[in-house]
């Protein structure tokens, strides 16, 4: 109070200082711990991959060898041409079956909440208990295939899990069973933020509920679209858990994906360099699907 | 109560400049009105003052104390939002006595403020609710008991009836006059109502694109409006516009509308009224402003202003009010709004004889749209 | 939507019929492995080589559940999976709030206190969401060496913090993007600070935003794998390792009524969760994928 008299005052006041310095005071631990445990580690990780480190981590660069010798590694391209077809089954299952419930849900079900509930119980579960299930279930010795086989059906085969040329589709299954009913939600929830209003314009244009449904409401759904499939296919790159409690990579390595590639050989095979090379790759493969994500996120966030 | 001074207030966000150097000053207890389109800054004045966005340059003196670079909880302000803005979890009597609790305020000092501001407003009862329990009108009540609990030294309204609707508004609007007058508090109040601008102000701030046009009483501003703007801003329905050439030279000026079908129209300017400068504008084109209420039926005033310019059209719109009936007639290009009394018993179509009250008439510069005379 | 079937025809009946089956169905197969492992939980080893899988205990014993919980092997040890359990909890509990105090600060900051920059700063924080944890493994388990937290509960704490600020700034950030920044002028002008704003205008009225992120960072914490897999040590296994543990551990005869009494015990905690408070849950999922 004492400055009031003098007209050429022009710096804050203590406690102005303080408001205006606060807010980043608060955020600033939050943005060491990411700038240091993300960011730095990405690069550090990066570093490592072009390091021939094996056991221990050594500084000793070969350049991009590893990311070579993981192009000429037979297992790498198995667990990569596993991740699309499981990816790809695994997004567009997921998508259809969760749309095709959301849109039957939405008919004015009776016990609708009770189905949902049903619907969406595998999300809360961890990985490692729906490969531990689906494994059990899977198995052709007491699991579906003898069930089956019990009711008369001999000839019955169910055995995907033991067969390398199948194996990866038994993770299809027991992903899509965890993640679909997540993809029901989002989708549910889209239809309910559309304006009734559009459905009865359609309706006394006299369309039908089918074309209703394909003309009007899907276009409508076009961002729940996007939005589920870049979270599904994030989802699948990152699958390990899985993968590890279901088939543990086999029979052999049928069944391995990127995580679990980088991870056994990271940390059980000694190989810190390739599993690096392996890692950034994965990295490379989310930037990917995530950049175009991120970028119409931040950008319809500022327009709404 | 204080005295509020803003000088060569400047705002940018980035390269886009809200406020350009605004300067005004109102005296203690005077109630200021900022009016203008959305987006002319009136807002931002308004945040700039509180304190709640930092100036790019320019200063704010309160009493006299140059505040600018304080907080806003240093300046000693109040503010009733557009969306009244009560804390929601807290009833309305702790929502009243936050601002005290704030500035440590002994409790039972508080606790009188409470009852006082409750008894001012009518509140009482409403003490012990919450926010979400109150009707739209009983919140805005809240609001305002906030502000003055805190005998801050300038209040600020932001919009603060725009969220009523018609009846309430005119009753708060009421309301606050009669506070105002009770209090004698500086009040600066942002509204884009200008029937509330009209009937609570001692002084109108018109804003156009971060400038301040005109800063005046509300019969200044009404009646002697700069600029076209301002003229056409003010008024509801607001002031015809009507393109003219100005004729004649010294002594007698006459302003000749161009009309499409019929002859043109010619309507002497009253020689009382500078039509010495105005001869040198001579040929000029120029736009006549003339409000609804400058129109009046030619049999009502007859005798009283037998001077009055007489002037015949085909009505083409009525539209009765009640108090009074808004007629829509050509005139020169366009068409122009009169008002003429409740009792004028005329229909679309017919030819009604008007007079217009040529002394009040406001004349632009066609370029530049401001006053000329 | 949904009033859009009005005719009650023949047809429409059969429409209806045909609904109901499909999404019966459906349920069907979200239920049914759970219903299995409940009943194969309760059953001895002998009704389940012998029996079928959808046929109900003939002879229900707790013994399985007893196992799992105190005695069966998991890897070289042989204790169940109670003590993990623990670990689990031990775990999960001071991550979870934690990370989200840290969110619902870093959200109010990044909401409420705008400044040049900010923005950017959320987008850093944004991305870290959605990083694959693989990338961080490495240089992680070096870095908890050299703190001296490798194989300790704190140590994956610390990893899960970390790991979690992204989403519950996120989840705080999108919650108070929604309450009016009046109401922090207001508070400003009647002489509250940073803190007081948050302690008493903006934090009471958090409750949804804090159960979906203490529900969210409950079940991602809790469900964890990864991290667990990679950074605990014997003792400190968080439940999920030592579940896979105990189903891969290869002594003798495979004993799945113990698998999936052990499979329930690490899914409980959740499953309550979800069951209790399926509302949140589901919210926490869709932040952020859904706008609104």
């Amino acid at each position: 109070m004492s400055d009031t008299t003098s007209p050429v005052f022009r710096r804050p006041t203590a406690s102005g200082w303080l408001q205006a310095w606060l807010p980043r005071l608060v955020l600033a631990p939050s943005v060491a711990i990411i700038l240091f445990f993300v960011y730095g580690f990405m690069l550090w990780t990066f570093v490592l991959s072009l390091t021939s480190s094996r056991m221990l981590p050594s500084y000793d660069f070969v350049g991009f060898g590893q990311y070579a010798r993981l192009m000429a590694n037979d297992r790498w391209w198995v667990a990569s041409t596993n991740l699309m077809i499981f990816g790809a089954l695994f997004v567009l299952i997921c998508l259809v079956l969760g749309a095709v419930l959301a849109i039957l849900l939405d008919q004015k079900i009776r016990q609708e909440g009770a189905l949902r509930t049903i619907y969406l119980y595998p999300m809360a579960l961890s990985f490692i208990v729906t490969g531990v299930v689906w494994k059990w279930l899977l198995n052709p010795q007491l699991g579906i295939q003898a069930m089956v086989r019990s009711w008369g059906f001999e000839s019955f085969r169910f055995d995907w899990i033991v067969d390398p040329n199948m194996a990866i589709y038994t993770l299809v299954i027991a992903a899509v069973w965890q993640a679909s009913g997540f993809v029901m939600a989002l989708f549910l929830a889209g239809l309910r933020g559309i304006d009734d209003s559009i459905i009865k314009a359609a309706q006394l244009d006299g369309a039908s509920l089918a074309r209703i449904y394909w003309r009007v409401v899907m276009p409508c759904l076009r961002p729940v679209v996007f939005s589920a499939v870049m979270i599904l296919s994030h989802i699948a790159i990152k699958s390990f858990d899985l993968v590890v409690a279901l088939t543990g990579g086999g029979p052999g390595y049928a069944t391995d994906l990127p995580a679990t590639f980088m991870y056994t050989h990271a940390f059980n095979r000694a190989q810190i360099g390739l599993g690096s090379a392996s890692a950034m790759l994965m990295l490379g493969g989310v930037l990917a699907i995530l950049i175009p994500y991120l970028y119409s996120e931040l950008r319809s966030r500022k327009h709404g | 109560m204080a005295a509020l001074d803003i000088e060569q207030v400047r705002k940018e966000f980035g390269r886009e400049r809200v406020l350009k150097d605004v300067s005004l000053s109102i005296e203690s207890g005077q109630f200021l009105i900022l009016v203008g389109p959305s987006g002319c800054g009136k807002s931002t004045l308004m945040n700039a003052i509180a304190g709640l966005e930092p100036v790019t340059s320019g200063r704010i003196l309160i009493d006299g104390e140059d505040v600018t670079h304080r907080t806003p909880a240093e300046r000693d302000i109040a503010m009733v939002f557009q969306s009244y803005a009560l804390y929601p979890s807290m009833t309305v009597r702790q929502n009243i006595s936050f601002g005290l609790e704030m500035r440590k305020v002994p409790k039972a000092e508080r606790e009188q403020a409470v009852e006082r501001v409750a008894d001012l407003l009518q509140i009482s009862h409403l003490l012990k609710r919450k926010p979400a329990q109150l009707s739209g009108g009983q919140r805005q009540r809240v609001a305002m008991g906030r502000a003055l609990a805190r005998e801050p030294k300038v209040y600020l309204f932001d919009e603060p009836l725009s969220n009523l609707d018609a009846k309430l508004r005119v009753d708060m609007r009421t309301e606050i006059k009669k506070l105002h007058q009770r209090l004698g508090t500086t009040i600066v109040y942002v509204t884009h109502d200008q029937v509330e601008a009209m009937t609570l102000a001692d002084k109108i701030a018109v804003m156009r694109d971060g400038h301040i046009l005109q800063l005046g009483s509300p019969d200044e501003v009404y009646n002697n409006p700069v600029d076209m703007f301002v003229a056409g801003f003010m008024g509801s329905p607001s002031m015809n516009f009507i393109k003219a050439t100005l004729e004649g030279g010294k002594g007698a000026c006459q302003l000749r509308i161009a009309t499409p079908e019929e002859a043109d129209l010619v309507l002497p300017w009253p020689s009382a009224r500078g039509a010495d400068e105005l001869a040198e504008r001579a040929g000029q084109t120029v736009i006549l402003g003339l409000r609804p209420e400058h129109f009046s039926e030619e049999d009502e005033r007859l005798t009283s202003q037998a001077e009055g310019t007489l002037l015949t059209a085909c009505v083409s719109v009525v539209e009765p009010t009640g108090a009074d009936i808004l007629l829509r007639l050509p005139l020169g290009q366009g068409e122009v709004t009169a008002r003429v009394g409740p009792k004028c018993a005329i229909t679309a179509g017919e030819r009604l004889a008007l007079r217009v009250d040529m002394d009040r008439a406001v004349l632009f510069d066609a370029d530049s749209e401001h006053r000329i005379a | 939507m949904a009033n859009v079937i009005r005719r009650r025809g023949i047809k429409a009946r059969v429409g209806r019929g045909v609904l109901y089956a499909v999404l019966i169905t459906a349920a069907l197969f979200y239920a049914l492995p759970l219903i299995v492992m409940l009943m194969t939980s309760f059953k001895p080893l002998s009704e389940i080589t012998a029996g079928s899988l959808l046929s109900l205990p003939q002879d229900p014993t707790l013994a399985p559940w007893a196992k799992a919980w105190g005695e069966a092997c998991t890897g070289m040890r042989c204790e169940g999976v109670g003590g993990y359990f623990w670990n689990s909890f031990a775990i999960v509990i001071p991550a979870v709030l934690i990370s989200t105090a840290i969110g619902a600060l870093n959200g109010y900051a990044l909401t409420k206190w705008r400044f040049k920059g900010s923005e950017l700063v959320f987008a850093l924080m944004l991305f870290g969401c959605f990083i694959p944890f693989q990338v961080v493994l490495l240089p992680m388990a070096q870095t908890l060496g050299w703190l001296g937290l490798s194989s300790s509960r704190s140590g994956l704490v610390l990893v899960h913090v970390v790991f979690g600020i992204a989403f519950t700034t996120l989840f705080f950030r999108n919650f108070y993007v929604g309450i009016p920044d009046e109401l922090v002028s207001a508070a400003k002008l009647d002489g509250a600070g940073f803190f007081r704003i948050f302690w008493r205008i903006l934090l009471p009225v958090s409750a949804p935003i804090i159960v979906v992120s203490i529900i969210w960072q409950f079940t991602q914490i809790w469900n964890d794998f990864l991290f667990g897999v990679a950074f605990s040590g014997h003792s400190t296994q968080p439940v999920t390792v030592a579940l896979n543990n105990l189903v891969n551990t290869s002594t003798g005869v495979s004993e799945y009524n113990v698998n999936m009494a052990a499979a329930m015990i690490a899914a409980l905690p959740t499953l309550l969760v979800y069951v209790l408070a399926g509302k949140y849950f589901v919210r926490g999922l869709t932040a952020g994928s859904v706008k609104g």
